[in-house]
């Protein structure tokens, strides 16, 4: 068999990979490059549970150090992979060793988009990505009181629901005119954007940020484009991920925002593999070459490439889901439902949820749900079984996905 | 501490010991205790660290959370009475010795 896997980045999909292809009997060496010191651990509760201090760094792990030992995984921390040597097939790391590869899988991951205005520059304005971020931002609210946050996406709706929570003023900024523009329909954004002004959030839509005023690290204040001056003892941007392909750029693979790997998840160099945040790739549900930034298609794309190396190639045609955890919204998304052109709208319940419905030339593409978790669930389970449902189907069931579910299965079995 | 017995598919026997606070799933897995996949980390959105818990324990945990119910409703294994989410179980001292089944699959 000879040579090895190794794999840049120990995040979510990095580690996935190297869990999946030991599980299956993969039996050559696993290697893991990760330029952060903390071992894998999982990113969501850094924008929730951990800034209220309940749990620290060590309860983020996504697996004890104990198993990668034993699924003799070598996992280096602390060490950034600095180039690729395709033509020896070695993975360089910072401090010039090279790492020879049989495959190698890039596990980058995005980082934080940063802005770019007057005042930027300081370490005023906060971005959250990693453990240290997070403790950063834990550290600023226990004192601060006033707080902007530069885009109103998953990230800074997130942020904006506890800073809320620990009684700080919160106000929103948003460039675009309504809330989670990239990714959410207008009729889920608004009941959400409700919900967070009924719980003090203040908004700023169509409004960009102009220039940031601190003194040292500390910021003092947010100019806005229209004039207006918000005071702000903390500032955070949320305003997207920016994939991290120069490893990929420098060593002449296809980039083109985000790393362009084909349905197998196969770079331009059939030795290569990208997964997760930081690949492009063609997806089924969007039909075009998207990149998805979530757990679940980390994992499931590293579960791809696991299975390809050891012999089971497949397109990746996981169904893809997303959760964001709002204060006391559970927002949720079954699919892609970016590009829908038709939605039906089930709820609100008296207790505020409700499922949108989201349909493409009559054909079904997902649910967006807000705590209703059940139908984010079967809206899941009637992607994976039908990749042709259409609304007729729904409304023929009265938007009743247990029984539609129950047609389908009865629709294969007589097939 | 609480003592967690989690009986495998297979019948194998696995004793771990939670911390008082932390969640059973979150015990499993810092534990390397097989079955339980825990797909989205403890966040009710995936229903895969679904658990059988023994009739003995039940009525000794916490009601349902909200939407937990919808959830069992769609796990792999299929739901039965005594079937709860892992990540909904909050260790106490009250519950040392729980006793649950893994079942046979959660994807």
């Amino acid at each position: 068999m000879g040579g090895g896997v190794v794999i840049i980045g120990a995040g979510q999909a990095g580690l996935q990979a190297a869990i999946s292809l030991r599980e299956s009997g993969y039996g050559s060496s696993v290697t893991i490059l990760g330029d952060e010191s903390h071992p894998p651990y999982q990113r969501p509760p850094l924008s929730k549970s951990f800034l209220l201090g309940g749990i620290d760094a060590d309860s983020l792990r996504l697996r004890p150090p104990a198993l990668i030992d034993r699924l003799g995984i070598d996992l280096r921390l602390g060490t950034r992979a600095s180039a690729i040597d395709r033509r020896s097939k070695a993975v360089v790391d910072a401090n010039g060793v090279p790492v020879p590869y049989e495959h190698a899988i890039i596990a980058t991951g995005s980082r934080p988009r940063l802005m770019s205005i007057p005042g930027s520059d300081r370490a005023a304005i906060a971005t959250l990505r990693t453990v240290r971020d997070g403790y950063d931002l834990r550290d600023r609210l226990s004192t601060a009181k006033d707080i902007v946050v530069i885009g109103a996406g998953f990230i800074g709706l997130e942020f904006a629901a506890i800073a809320r929570k620990l009684g700080c003023n919160v106000h929103v900024v948003e460039a675009a005119p309504r809330i989670m523009s990239r990714v959410i329909s207008a009729t889920t954004a608004e009941y959400v954007h409700n919900r967070h002004v009924r719980a003090g959030v203040r908004f700023s839509l169509g409004s960009t940020v102009s220039a940031v005023e601190s003194r040292g690290d500390a910021a003092v204040g947010i100019h806005l484009s229209d004039g207006r001056l918000l005071k702000a003892d903390l500032v955070l941007a949320g305003i997207g991920a920016v994939p991290n392909c120069e490893i990929a750029r420098e060593a002449g693979l296809a980039v083109e925002d985000g790393i362009l790997v084909d349905e197998h998840l196969l770079t331009s160099d059939p030795h290569i593999s990208a997964i997760g945040d930081c690949a492009r790739h063609p997806n089924a549900f969007s039909g075009s070459c998207i990149r998805i930034e979530s757990v679940q298609n980390a994992m499931d794309q590293a579960r791809t490439v696991a299975a390809r190396l050891l012999g089971k190639a497949a397109a990746y045609g996981a169904v893809p889901w997303f959760w964001s955890d709002q204060g006391d919204l559970k927002v949720q998304i079954a699919g892609i439902v970016n590009g829908h052109d038709h939605s039906v709208l089930r709820g609100p319940t008296v207790e505020g949820a409700f499922s949108n419905f989201c349909f493409r030339s009559g054909h079904f593409v997902g649910v967006e749900s807000v705590n209703r978790p059940g139908d984010n669930m079967l809206a899941r389970r009637l992607l994976t079984t039908s990749r042709t449902l259409r609304l007729s189907d729904f409304e023929d069931c009265d938007f009743n996905m247990k029984a539609l579910l129950g047609k389908v299965a009865e629709r294969c079995a007589v097939a | 501490m609480a003592r967690i017995v989690f009986v495998q598919p297979d019948e194998q026997v696995v004793e771990v010991d939670g911390r008082i606070g932390d969640t059973v799933m979150h015990t499993a897995v810092a534990n390397q205790v097989q079955g339980i996949v825990a797909e989205c980390g403890g966040s009710m959105a995936c229903a895969t660290c679904h658990v059988y818990v023994d009739d003995d324990w039940l009525g000794r945990l916490s009601p349902l959370s909200p939407g937990e119910g919808d959830m069992l409703d769609a796990t792999a294994s299929g739901r039965r009475e005594n079937s709860r989410l892992a990540c909904q179980i909050e260790l106490t001292e009250h519950l040392d010795g729980l006793r649950l089944t893994i079942p046979d699959m959660q994807l």
